[in-house]
């Protein structure tokens, strides 16, 4: 091992010091629930939600202390975990500016999420239930981000893996929600590979899997292990955020309870990829390579997301295509480097507040229309739900970018950031994502006046109804962030200044002056906002979709054909080598071990009698096996 | 205390209470389980203060016994431990009262469970009298330190397994019977002759033949009589395990077996294979071991991505449950020929794992067989609504087999993979691709059979109320032996009750271990280390 970074974490003293708490107490809900049983059922709730927002007290506690340490960085040794040769790898936790900000971010949004599930869950009979996985949630969650090591982050990584598998698969009665939970876990699986790789690389390379180890050390790797090691952890963060190519999982992850959506599918873990990358940032700022195809996923997947959030009738589809294109913002943003880590950062915290207030919002909607999620079904609400209306509304805006709401400054930023490349690929990037701002405009104004305006489409019998202030009043604060967060973390509190210790500080050189680049962002969004009304508020909204339609709207309707591409490239091929291969294995294996047996004994005709059970011929084809491994391992070694 | 011969009274309590068992009159069943339980239980007491006895720090045997059993050959009844053996010893001391506790209403009359099609109800005496006999021949073979003693107890767990299955197993059970039988005996001739061999490379290089394994482990073997005497016990060993291509015995045997037979043949039985791998391949055969490892990790690796795309073509859960055994064992043969410490620390552990993991998950199958009266994974669907508790058991041994961390399973996985990766980096991430495969193959075969509305053998019976009906009733399917072979129509008249209180005692100390080894597994490694340290260095490995 080499030299470690001048700026080892202090060892955490008070308050800081008892952080693990953090992840103890929900998960102690999490236990208390799981194994109480039915007896917890009156009060599980309740308890449940007290974890969380005593977590989330005690997160501000800490963050209040965080500031006054010098550094701003503390670790927190808690014991060993696995020793062995040269491995040592220790339970801990690392407390700085970056973990602090998520650790606020889930614990708080986390709060009003618990609050909001009391209402939306008191009609099911397992809402016990739904409250330990969550919590389950919350304590891995704090984990990943919490964690002071690569593997501490993968145990959190595939803990909230597990939490969200549950949580999909929430009502398993209804077998989409079964498959969309399996779906989900083995695509993020398949990132889980590259995140573990990465690990083995960092392993085999420095001997250590700490964050303070290896980014201590990442001057003496080469520069293709760096990249290597960039690309592996892009994988991993492509599979828990839902970016391309392992997109598909997280619209149908919407088959879970609406909260889950809020809390799990928009607003913290699927964006667990950019923290992680955040995180990994000394390692991206030595490998452009690696960045350049982080700059890739994010611009790919942000049109992804957009173009296929313009074409769905159902509406937790269509937010959860936005969430897939809003995460494409901030890889995009983390994948510029040190110019862009703390713009994708701040627009994470503020797509935080906005999208998990819109699936609240929507929540909220499903609730008055008897759980339909069908926007050809919905119209005319603005009246039946004033609350729900105001509060999605700011949401709507906060989203589209609308001047001087959150999403506005933190969405500038990033394009800010991409043009400052000042090359053609800055205005690839900063091109591109004007672009989606424009469709971002279309497919959420189109969303708004199919679900709020226009005329009462309502299946017979539905009678819309507010609900109730458990779950209003978590939607009034969240739409607070809506408006606020933005401004108070770009321009009044800098995000930048708090992250300064994690990573550094960056002076922009502006290429293209920010009020222009507002300017037109703001006109682009514009021109979107009038397409979808000339598109769908003018015009009366059909109760079913037309189907014939431009080959572009069917493309977008089945979501660019991702499901297809994955199931003719990967589930039919190895749902078609599975069988050959059982079959091989029943007759060829199997077959040829006592085949040649039976030829051995020197009587063909027992080869159709071989599975009769005649204990010489086992025995002789027992032999041919064992004569014909021990021949051809002779034979390929030795040759 | 560490005077006290724990290992033979681990042999000998076990092989008297196995006669004891069989010799109780006919009728006397309950007695018999609950001194074959009482038994294993002692068994259970003995590897725990044989564990705190046992000093990690100290010499590589400990807790030796040695006397002379065949002079005139050199054969000693010779036992002792090093910390490779005494895990598994735990490991054979905590499974063995389970699978008791598990078999405890198997046969019974009116047990509320149904018999699995084509089974019909025997004598139990027999079963349990046959496990603790099983379980004294686990012990020694783990416990032998003299190379003859060792083949002995390897040839003698044949005898009680082969009637564990061949008479109390399921309807295919004759065959699968013999089955393992040949193949194991096939196994054991080979490294019969390997041990004989090996003796008499001892006599004509010390002048007098021993089988004593620290004196053979000194002996400098010409390489080319390395290579044929390492075929031998590799060869034996490869099926035991087993590996590919040599595997195919395991899913009959695994599938046919009575369900605590199932447990400790796949728990610790196939174990035997790679714990002789780490005892006697490596240190005995140091050039052949190394001239080997690239064609065995091939295998190993093949194993893993092969028997894992089985497990997903299967549609009979315990053969499914099998073939994830096969690509498990894959795993561990990667980290025994990996010859890193990291990687065979973690294949040790790996042993114990697997058989806590595989253990559960074999248990519950086995209840939810018990239950449903059907091996297919197409005959149930939405268990999880009427039995929660069993889904609840059924996820966490599913999710320790996919070795998500947090599960024992995932701490030795990882070692495995990550120790392997430095020396074996091919290798190391074609097993690695292993971990989607898992996933796969357990979360399809839970959504089958727990998720999605109730379904063939679940569905309530027609015109009956709503799915969950009061806790405790019973349906008996028209009662007697003569209904043994359901029919599919008669099937579907079983309601699924929820684990029963005997039911949760067996389950919950396997989930404990699962949780607690998965936070906290530094006690085993501390134990495994040093052992791999000394195996190493007879290997002459160079980390």
């Amino acid at each position: 091992m080499e030299t470690l970074s001048a700026e080892v974490p202090l060892p955490a003293e008070g308050l800081l010091g008892w952080s693990w708490l953090l992840i103890a107490l929900p998960l102690a809900g999490a236990a208390v629930l799981l194994l109480g049983g039915r007896r917890t059922d009156r009060w599980g709730h309740l308890l449940g939600t007290a974890t969380v927002a005593g977590a989330f007290l005690l997160a501000v506690l800490c963050t209040v202390q965080l500031a006054d340490v010098e550094g701003r960085s503390v670790d927190v040794d808690l014991f060993t975990f696995i020793s062995t040769g040269e491995l040592d790898v220790r339970a801990g936790l690392l407390y700085d500016p970056l973990s602090a900000v998520f650790v606020l971010l889930i614990t708080g949004v986390g709060s009003l999420i618990h609050v909001y599930s009391i209402g939306y869950m008191a009609h099911d009979p397992a809402r016990r239930r739904f409250f330990a996985y969550l919590n389950l949630f919350v304590a891995a969650m704090l984990l990943l981000v919490l964690g002071n090591s690569f593997v501490a982050l993968y145990v959190g990584w595939e803990g909230v893996g597990l939490a969200s598998y549950l949580l999909i698969a929430f009502w398993y009665t209804r077998p989409a929600a079964a498959t969309a939970a399996k779906k989900a876990f083995i695509m993020n699986r398949v990132g889980d590979v590259g995140l573990a790789l990465a690990i083995f690389v960092m392993f085999a390379q420095l001997g250590t899997t700490s964050y303070a180890g290896v980014f201590g050390s990442v001057g003496t790797l080469a520069g293709g292990t760096l990249t290597a090691i960039g690309l592996l952890l892009l994988l991993g963060a492509c599979g828990k955020s839902g970016q391309f190519p392992l997109q598909a999982w997280l619209p149908d992850a919407m088959e879970g309870p609406t909260p889950v959506s809020a809390l799990i599918h928009a607003a913290t873990m699927v964006t667990a990829g950019v923290y992680l990358i955040a995180r990994s940032a000394p390692i991206y700022d030595e490998t452009p390579t690696a960045r350049t195809v982080v700059l890739a996923v994010g611009a790919v997947t942000l049109l992804i997301g957009a173009i296929a959030g313009c074409a769905f009738d159902d509406i937790k589809k269509v937010l959860a295509y936005s969430t897939v294109s809003q995460i494409g913002y901030m890889f995009l943003a983390v994948g510029l480097g040190p110019a862009g880590y703390v713009a994708g950062l701040a627009h994470l915290l503020t797509h935080g507040f906005f999208k998990a207030g819109l699936f609240l919002g929507a929540g909220s909607v499903m609730h008055a229309m008897d759980d339909s999620v069908d926007m050809r079904r919905f119209g005319g609400l603005w009246k039946k739900l004033p609350v729900t209306f105001a509060t999605f509304g700011l949401g709507y805006l906060a989203l589209i970018g609308f001047p001087f709401l959150s999403g506005f400054y933190t969405k500038d930023a990033i394009i800010e950031a991409a043009l400052d490349r000042d090359d053609v690929w800055g205005w690839v990037l900063g091109g591109v994502a004007v672009l989606g701002a424009g469709l971002t405009a279309f497919y959420m104004t189109r969303l708004m006046l199919m679900t709020f305006f226009g005329r009462a489409r309502w299946e017979p019998g539905v009678h819309p109804h507010e609900s109730p202030s458990v779950m209003t009043v978590p939607m009034v604060v969240l739409s607070l962030g809506s408006i606020g967060a933005g401004f108070l973390l770009v321009k009044a509190f800098p995000l930048s200044d708090w992250l300064e210790p994690v990573f550094g500080e960056h002076e922009a050189e502006h290429v293209v002056a920010p009020l222009t680049v507002g300017l037109v962002v703001t006109a682009v969004m514009l021109v979107g906002v009038l397409a979808a009304w000339l598109f769908v508020g003018r015009r009366e909204v059909p109760d079913t979709a037309p189907v014939r339609v431009s080959p572009v709207t069917r493309a977008a309707r089945n979501a660019l054909y991702a499901d297809t591409i994955n199931e003719s490239l990967v589930m039919r091929p190895g749902q078609w080598l599975t069988r050959a291969l059982v079959w091989v294995d029943n007759r060829g294996v199997d077959g040829a071990v006592n085949g040649l047996a039976a030829g051995l004994g020197g009587s063909s005709s027992r080869l159709g009698r071989t599975q009769t059970g005649f204990v010489r011929t086992y025995a002789l084809s027992m032999l041919g096996g064992a004569v014909l491994v021990a021949g051809a391992l002779l034979a390929v070694t030795s040759g | 205390m560490s005077d006290f011969p724990f290992l033979v009274a681990m042999i000998a309590v076990p092989a008297v209470g196995a006669a004891a068992v069989a010799a109780l009159p006919r009728g006397r069943e309950l007695l018999a389980k609950q001194l074959a339980l009482g038994v294993s239980l002692v068994v259970l007491v003995l590897a725990a203060l044989a564990a705190v006895a046992f000093d990690t720090g100290g010499d590589r045997f400990q807790l030796t016994t040695s006397v002379a059993w065949i002079p005139d050959f050199g054969v000693d009844f010779a036992l002792g431990v090093d910390g490779i053996a005494l895990v598994m010893l735990l490991l054979v001391g905590l499974l063995v009262p389970l699978v008791i506790g598990a078999s405890w209403e198997d046969g019974a009359p009116g047990a509320g469970t149904v018999p699995e099609a084509g089974t019909e109800a025997r004598s139990m005496r027999f079963f349990f009298a046959w496990l603790l006999l099983l379980e004294a021949f686990m012990v020694g073979v783990f416990a032998a330190t003299d190379i003859f003693l060792f083949y002995v107890f390897f040839e003698a767990m044949l005898v009680p397994m082969y009637f564990l299955i061949g008479s109390f197993g399921g309807p295919r059970r004759q065959y699968a019977a013999v089955k393992f039988f040949l193949y194991s005996l096939v196994g054991g001739l080979i490294m019969l002759a390997a041990v004989i061999g090996l003796y008499v490379v001892s006599t004509s290089e010390l002048g007098e033949g021993t089988f004593a394994f620290d004196a053979l482990r000194q002996l400098d073997i010409d390489p080319g009589v390395q290579k044929l005497l390492f075929l031998g016990f590799f060869v034996a060993f490869a099926i035991k395990a087993p590996l590919v291509p040599l595997h195919t015995w395991l899913p009959d045997s695994a599938a046919e077996a009575p369900i605590g037979g199932a447990v400790l043949l796949v728990g610790i039985l196939d174990k035997v294979g790679t714990f002789g791998f780490l005892r006697y391949c490596l240190p005995l055969f140091p050039d052949a071991s190394r001239f080997f490892a690239p064609m065995v990790l091939v295998l190993a690796v093949v194993g893993v991505l092969y028997a894992a795309l089985l497990a997903m073509g299967q549609s009979d859960m315990k053969r499914l449950v099998a073939y994830t055994s096969i690509s498990h064992f894959g795993f561990i043969a990667l980290g025994i020929f990996a010859f890193t410490t990291e990687a065979a620390t973690g294949a040790v552990l790996y042993m114990v794992n697997h058989g806590i993991a595989t253990g559960l998950l074999f248990l519950v199958v086995g209840m939810l067989i018990a239950r449903g009266g059907s091996r297919q994974i197409g005959d149930y669907g939405g268990v999880a609504a009427q039995a929660p508790k069993l889904a609840a058991v059924f996820l966490i041994a599913g999710l320790a087999s996919l070795a998500l961390p947090g599960t024992n399973s995932f701490v030795s996985e990882f070692l495995v993979l990550i120790g392997s990766f430095p020396e074996r980096p091919v290798y190391a991430i074609v097993a690695t691709a292993g971990i989607v495969l898992a996933a796969l193959y357990i979360l399809l075969m839970y959504q089958r059979t727990m998720h999605g509305p109730a379904r063939g053998v679940v569905a309530p019976p027609a015109g009956d109320g709503p799915a969950s009906g009061p806790a405790g009733t019973v349906d008996e399917p028209g009662g007697g032996g003569a209904t043994a072979v359901l029919t599919a129509p008669a099937r579907a008249a079983v309601r699924f009750t929820d684990l029963s209180r005997r039911e949760i005692a067996v389950v919950a100390p396997l989930v404990v271990l699962i949780l607690v080894l998965g936070v906290h597994p530094q006690p085993l490694l501390d134990i495994i280390e040093p052992a791999v340290t000394a195996t190493l260095s007879d290997l002459g490995a160079t980390r």
